[in-house]
């Protein structure tokens, strides 16, 4: 399970980079990075998340 | 090319916290840089742009009608069945900002004062010597930037990183924060844009809020926070609202914006060698209402001072750095926690009860009430709750109060 950005939907506000319990999100000058290699699928990102832009799904 | 720069202090983060602390460094002979990621100051607003009165007291801050476009004179709270309890002030309780302008005009103070600031600079790593925070590593449109201090800031807000670069463990629980999302609206029909509305509701927003903040007569800041651990999103019912409600139809949304809050989790320890962390990177918002400008810019204050002892004292160790742990909790910390202990009272609430409560105090009650420090029994006897029991009871065991006292 891994975060994933919808980024139609994301409107850059970094509430999920605030809760991510290890660090695997950043908001940069334009975007969502995700670091998949830190991510542990915990889905605090997509709860928070405002838009509905980030999900937790299965995947590499 | 790779430059080096060296600054007394190296604050991360141009907000409320970032711009106020980098003008009052200089004014006390520090050289200071502020470090945005951002491209214009002010931009993106992630605010519902409300500062009550007691701000620009308190800071000595004079409302300027560039950025303090509009005035407030209370607040009218409705429940969910539509019971409206209104208080109203014969002065001034507060202005509606143009964020965008009030951080413009703090980042020209801070500039006037002697501080720099650059935009458009992402910090993506952390500079340390032994312990010590020593500055940060950046990129710069484009370009590899170094910036080294004596002290590094993290004002780098609720999406707070640069704490943690530094061994700070500053990220937020999902039970305490809020979900935020907010448009601006023009063509709105609104009766009275002199009062800040509040709608509350199980189905309105849990554990949070939509509010209208008026900037004009048709024109207001429509948003809404609820718990972050909601499993629908704060989108979902902000929306739902804005269709449904009379004063939103046939108006426009000019601008989209939210964000995460911090209702709670005030940090015992802002500190470590070399590093200090103010404003929502610390967790300092108001557990009630999730304003956090103003207490940012207050904490920001107390942070200065003691860092600018250190600074000239030539020792920015944890030890030293901590009397801002200490100074800041009396002022603010422990109050705000009495906060948290309302706000988990709330949580608690039926909509039900919200009526009952709506119907057991007037206005000037409930104002009484938020301008004590204690909130007794006896006081809360002499309102129409002294017909609930179980609610006195429920009340009474979150504001502390000794049910027999
Ligand atoms: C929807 C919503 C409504 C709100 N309404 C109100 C209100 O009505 N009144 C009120 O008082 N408060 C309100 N708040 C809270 C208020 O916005 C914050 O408390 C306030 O902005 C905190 O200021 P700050 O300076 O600590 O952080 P911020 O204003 O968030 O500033 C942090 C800055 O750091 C920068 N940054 C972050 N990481 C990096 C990096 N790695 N490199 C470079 N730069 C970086 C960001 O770009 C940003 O500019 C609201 C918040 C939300 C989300
Ligand atoms: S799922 Fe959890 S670990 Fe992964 S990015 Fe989201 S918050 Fe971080
Ligand atoms: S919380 Fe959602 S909208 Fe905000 S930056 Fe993260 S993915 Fe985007």
């Amino acid at each position: 399970m891994k975060a994933q950005c919808n980024t139609d939907k994301c409107i850059y506000c970094g509430a999920c980079v605030g809760v991510c319990p290890v660090g695997a999100l950043t908001l940069d000058e334009t975007r969502i990075v995700i670091d998949k290699k830190k991510c542990i699928g915990c889905g605090a990102c997509a709860k928070i998340c405002p838009a509905g832009a980030m999900t937790v799904k299965e995947g590499e | 090319m790779f430059e080096k720069t060296d600054y007394d202090v190296v604050i991360v983060g141009g907000g409320p916290a970032g711009l106020w602390s980098a003008r009052k460094f200089a004014e006390e002979g520090l050289s200071a840089i502020v470090i945005d990621k951002k491209q214009e100051i002010g931009v993106p607003v992630r605010c519902g742009e409300g500062l009550g009165n007691t701000w620009f007291n308190r800071l000595n801050l004079t409302p300027d009608p560039d950025w303090a476009v509009q005035e407030m004179y209370g607040a009218a709270l409705w429940s969910p069945s539509g019971k409206k309890l209104e208080i109203r002030f014969p002065e001034v309780s507060g202005y509606l900002l143009e964020r965008r302008i009030f951080e413009k005009d703090l980042a020209r103070r801070a500039a006037r004062a002697g501080a720099e600031i650059v935009t458009k600079t992402y910090v993506t790593d952390a500079i340390k010597e032994g312990t010590f925070a020593r500055g940060v590593k950046a990129r710069m449109q484009g370009e590899k930037v170094e910036f080294t201090g004596k002290l590094v800031v993290a004002a780098d807000g609720f999406e707070s990183t640069i704490g943690r670069m530094f061994g700070l463990q500053n990220q937020q629980t999902l039970y305490h924060s809020d979900s935020g999302y907010e448009y601006e609206m023009a063509g709105l029909k609104m009766d009275d844009p002199d009062l800040i509305h509040l709608y509350f509701g199980n189905e309105v927003a849990p554990r949070g809020y939509v509010w209208i903040f008026p900037k004009g007569k048709d024109y207001a800041n429509v948003g809404i926070g609820i718990g972050a651990d909601n499993p629908k999103t704060a989108k979902y019912y902000l929306d739902k609202w804005v269709n449904s409600s009379p004063v939103c139809k046939g108006a426009s949304i000019v601008q989209v914006n939210g964000g995460g809050i911090p209702v709670g989790g005030m940090l015992k320890n802002m500190v470590g060698d070399g590093i200090m962390l103010v404003g929502d990177a610390a967790h300092q918002v108001s557990p009630i209402h999730g304003g956090g400008m103003g207490l940012a810019m207050e904490a920001s204050n107390v942070m200065v001072e003691v860092a600018a002892k250190a600074i000239k004292a030539g020792n920015v160790s944890e030890a030293a750095l901590s009397e801002y742990n200490t100074t800041w909790w009396n002022l603010r910390g422990y109050e705000l926690e009495k906060l948290v202990r309302i706000r988990q009272l709330f949580e608690k609430l039926t909509d039900k009860d919200m009526e009952t409560f709506a119907a057991a105090f007037t206005g000037p009650e409930l104002l009484k009430f938020a301008y004590s420090d204690k909130i007794t029994s006896a006081a809360l006897a002499t309102t129409k709750l002294i017909k609930h029991p179980s609610l006195l009871k429920l009340a009474l065991k979150y504001l502390d109060a000794d049910p027999k006292e």
